[in-house]
């Protein structure tokens, strides 16, 4: 009688693989940045065989765990919903455990994403990205008195801003933005996004100072219309449509 | 250099229950959340189908019918007041979130919608029930978000990128608080308070094929377990039928709630002959066995016969769109499988530990058959044990049990921590941790931690997953007293304290070590089957024997101590379980 292992486990004994015919050799170059080695940063390269569909984050453990200890990144759930993992891969922002071995295969080259202080390798400073999110009121805003039981909303009105609850923070869309790079003053377009999702919340009364909050210089008005956001959101927000509702908001009060 | 620093309440973790209690917490007294990870990555953002509550917003639903699924989903090991406790406060705590913003998909008439799901039926197993509230197939992420804005507007204070790696206690037991890595610099931290709640999360990082995410290894129950709190009920862990098949993403069974139904190799629908009356809603448990049964009898699919499918094909793509996307592209990206037009490959994926710190309906921590509180600790979420969940916990009933027993301990910690005297922290508080990380930084030479990772998970993934043998568990015993010689000689390769990720991967690995033995210990002599343990050896349920909770402790040479105690009963008599 075959075993409990054997029966879950026919699979071979490979960690990954199985669903795709033979392994690929992806080399994987990673600028690197260490504050105790070095005050620039240098780039290393490595050969990993893998299987074409294993997530580029699971490379990169691969390297780290059997190649390389000290290289550097943060990722947790590998499958696209907490955010962690957003590089520079291939030249364009990207989360990386979204991104399989055999569509960048037979190199791929990761950098820390930009606009924001690296920190270490892969690493780079979250804090004044958080800053943004926070300065926008990104809160439900309501003090009309607590029914008993829930709030009614339409269908419609729950669609209209059902794009934008999608966020993951991971700001792919802020560091891909030229007007960020420039200015670090500039909220973003994952702060614009966040507001977004309550400016056009049927049940929010925070719109107004949102709106007001978001005309100063530092607000919509800075963004340029690239579409770099939209390009590299990982969850398909159409970022910069919801820039450009928010602007159109803003010309509806007149500030 | 050691920093301290003194709250009223600490909590550790920021997840749903974390910053639910957080949240209770900050109204009344000084609060910090340790976390390490920044809030909104927490895996409670990665929770997809539903959370029950019995609204009775579409069809006629009760408080009680809820409890009652839940204790017969928990194969009755459930503590029946908890449960009755949880339905009936669900009703609340997700109006609660509503008011807070929480984004649910609504009626035709503007309510809260909901949707079936596994387990969850109308008058005590009649037929399926509409129970499960939900915002697409991203509930869990808008729980998470929704908990995190609150939280912001009350500006509660996180330290993130922090790791709990102790819990300090004074010499008569009472919690005085933890020592804490700061990732950034390498530092440790003391933090002093008078309540500490843990909302650390699970452990399912310790299988090979596992939904959870990279940062659940269990650091709370293995930081109270080393400080002498038992771990209650560690052989039950849930293993889900839909993971995405290689890498056990997680599919929602929403899936199956909306229609969705489970196939093998020849295409046939065979939970039809495993639970005739409610077929692919049964709970996960009984899906995950069948599918066994099924590879094992030669039907499973995939290059390997080791694979069943899931097929959403047959639904409106409308449907697909609007309330499964998520899981939808999952199968795009991943296995590059186009759901809308074929099965997905599955395969059963370790989920959640129905197992954890002990505690009572009110957050406190217990110890021991006459459930002694012990002072200052709280803990509430998956790595918390009320229990609520039993041997097999039912679909949505984990995002609950975070708002509602989140809630709850942050109200008992606000109460303890307003008037307790902050106690006196132990002498050399961090000497401990300082020793242990520095034996791994010293070390030149040594084992790999990469290579004890893999094999723990690939052994744990063969002998103590969906069914299980004492032959299979002892071995399984002897290979983790290999492991864990080899982890006493790990070396890493990160020497410095600038984000060293490899020697707090390190540091969680051994975590995963000791919850591992206990799950072992706990599961070979639970000599019956129960929920998901299952054992082929004794596959019969024993209520005889075996109705009560396991509670494993560390003993003085390292090894697991088993106790036991009674489950709390209620109204519902035991039966056998058929869906």
């Amino acid at each position: 009688m075959a075993t409990a292992a054997d029966v879950m486990n026919a699979s071979d004994r490979q960690r990954v693989g199985g669903a795709s015919p033979g392994k690929l050799t992806l080399t994987v170059r990673v600028r690197r940045y260490n504050p105790e080695v070095s005050d620039d940063s240098w780039w290393d390269e490595w050969h990993v065989e893998c299987d074409p569909l294993d997530r580029l984050v699971e490379v990169l453990h691969q390297i780290k765990w059997h190649q390389d200890g000290t290289l550097s990144f943060r990722r947790s759930c590998a499958h696209g919903i907490c955010g962690s993992d957003a590089m520079l891969i291939d030249g364009r922002n990207q989360l990386a455990c979204k991104v399989l071995a055999e569509d960048v295969a037979p190199k791929v080259t990761i950098e820390p994403i930009r606009g924001l202080a690296v920190l270490k390798d892969l690493i780079v400073d979250m804090d004044p990205f958080m800053e943004g999110f926070r300065s926008v009121l990104p809160f439900l805003i309501n003090d009309s008195g607590e029914p008993d039981k829930e709030r009614r909303q339409s269908p419609e009105d729950r669609a209209r801003y059902d794009d934008t609850t999608k966020c993951i923070l991971c700001a792919c869309c802020t560091t891909s933005c030229p007007v960020f790079w420039g200015d670090e003053a500039y909220v973003g377009p994952a702060a614009i996004v966040n507001a977004h999702r309550f400016i056009f919340d049927s049940r929010d009364d925070g719109g107004r100072e949102r709106l007001k909050i978001l005309s100063e210089k530092t607000g919509v008005f800075r963004c340029r219309t690239t579409f770099n956001c939209t390009d590299a959101c990982p969850r398909g927000i159409e970022v910069t449509k919801a820039i450009q509702e928010v602007k159109r908001q803003i010309l509806f009060e007149r500030f | 250099m050691t920093v301290t620093h003194t709250y009223d309440a600490l909590v550790v973790g920021a997840g749903g229950a974390g910053m639910r209690a957080a949240i209770e917490l900050s109204d009344s007294v000084r609060t910090a959340v340790i976390s390490k990870l920044y809030p909104t990555r927490s895996h409670t953002g990665a929770a997809q189908g539903g959370v029950c509550a019995a609204l009775g917003n579409t069809e006629e639903d009760h408080p009680e019918w809820h409890a009652f699924d839940t204790v017969k989903g928990g194969d009755y090991l459930t503590d029946q007041p908890a449960a009755l406790l949880m339905a009936e406060e669900a009703v609340d705590a997700i109006y609660q979130l509503e008011r807070w913003g929480l984004p649910f998909n609504r009626t035709p008439d503007g309510r809260i919608d909901q949707r079936r799901f596994g387990g969850h039926t109308a008058n005590h197993g009649e037929r399926p029930v509409r129970r499960a509230c939900y915002a697409a197939d991203r509930t869990g992420h808008m729980i998470l978000q929704t908990l995190f804005q609150q939280c912001v507007k009350r500006e509660v204070r996180f330290f993130n990128e922090f790791y709990c790696l102790d819990l300090l206690r004074t010499p008569d037991g009472t919690t005085a608080g933890v020592v804490a890595y700061e990732l950034a610099t390498g530092e440790l931290h003391v933090f002093r308070a008078r309540s500490v709640v843990f909302a650390t999360g699970g452990y399912g990082r310790m299988f090979r094929v596992t939904s959870n995410a990279h940062a659940l290894t269990g650091d709370g129950p293995a930081v109270a377990y080393r400080r002498g709190i038992p771990l209650e009920d560690m052989e039950m862990f849930q293993f889900h039928p839909t993971g995405l098949a290689r890498l056990g993403v997680l599919l929602s069974e929403a899936a199956r709630g909306e229609g969705g139904i489970v196939l093998n190799r020849d295409g046939e629908r065979f939970m039809e002959r495993y639970a005739p009356t409610i077929k692919d809603l049964a709970p996960r448990d009984v899906v995950s066995r069948a599918i066994y049964q099924e590879i094992k009898e030669g039907r499973g699919a995939g290059p390997n016969g080791d694979w069943a499918y899931l097929d959403i094909s047959h639904l409106d793509p409308r449907v697909i769109e609007e309330k499964l996307p998520d899981i939808t592209e999952f199968a795009r990206v991943y296995l590059k499988v186009e759901p809308t037009k074929e099965p997905v490959p599955i395969q059963p994926t370790a989920h959640y530990a129905m197992g954890g710190i002990p505690t009572d309906v009110e957050g406190q921590v217990v110890d021991g058959e006459a459930e002694a509180v012990v002072p200052g600790l709280y803990a509430a979420g998956e790595c918390a044990c009320v229990s609520v969940h039993g041997a097999n916990r039912l679909g949505t009933n984990s995002l609950l049990d975070l708002v509602v027993f989140g809630r709850r301990a942050g109200v008992s910690a606000a109460a303890h921590a307003a008037h307790a005297p902050l106690p006196d922290l132990p002498a050399e508080p961090v000497a401990q941790t300082l020793s242990v990380l520095d034996t791994i930084l010293r070390r030149t030479e040594g084992e790999n931690a990469g290579d004890i990772r893999d094999e723990l998970q690939d052994t744990m993934f063969d002998n103590a997953f969906v069914v299980r043998t004492d032959e299979g568990l002892g071995a399984q015993q002897a290979i983790l007293a290999d492991l864990r010689a080899r982890y006493d000689r790990v070396a890493i390769g990160d020497k410095g304290a600038v984000y060293n990720t490899d020697l707090m991967e390190t540091v969680e690995l051994g975590f995963l070590l000791d919850l591992a033995d206990t799950l072992v210990a706990a599961a070979r002599a639970r000599t019956e089957s129960r929920g998901g343990h299952y054992r082929e050896d004794h596959p019969l349920r024993d209520d005889a024997t075996w109705l009560r909770h396991s509670l494993a402790y560390r003993s003085s040479d390292g090894g697991v101590r088993l106790d036991y105690k009674p489950v709390k009963m209620g109204p519902y008599i035991p039966m056998e379980r058929k869906y």
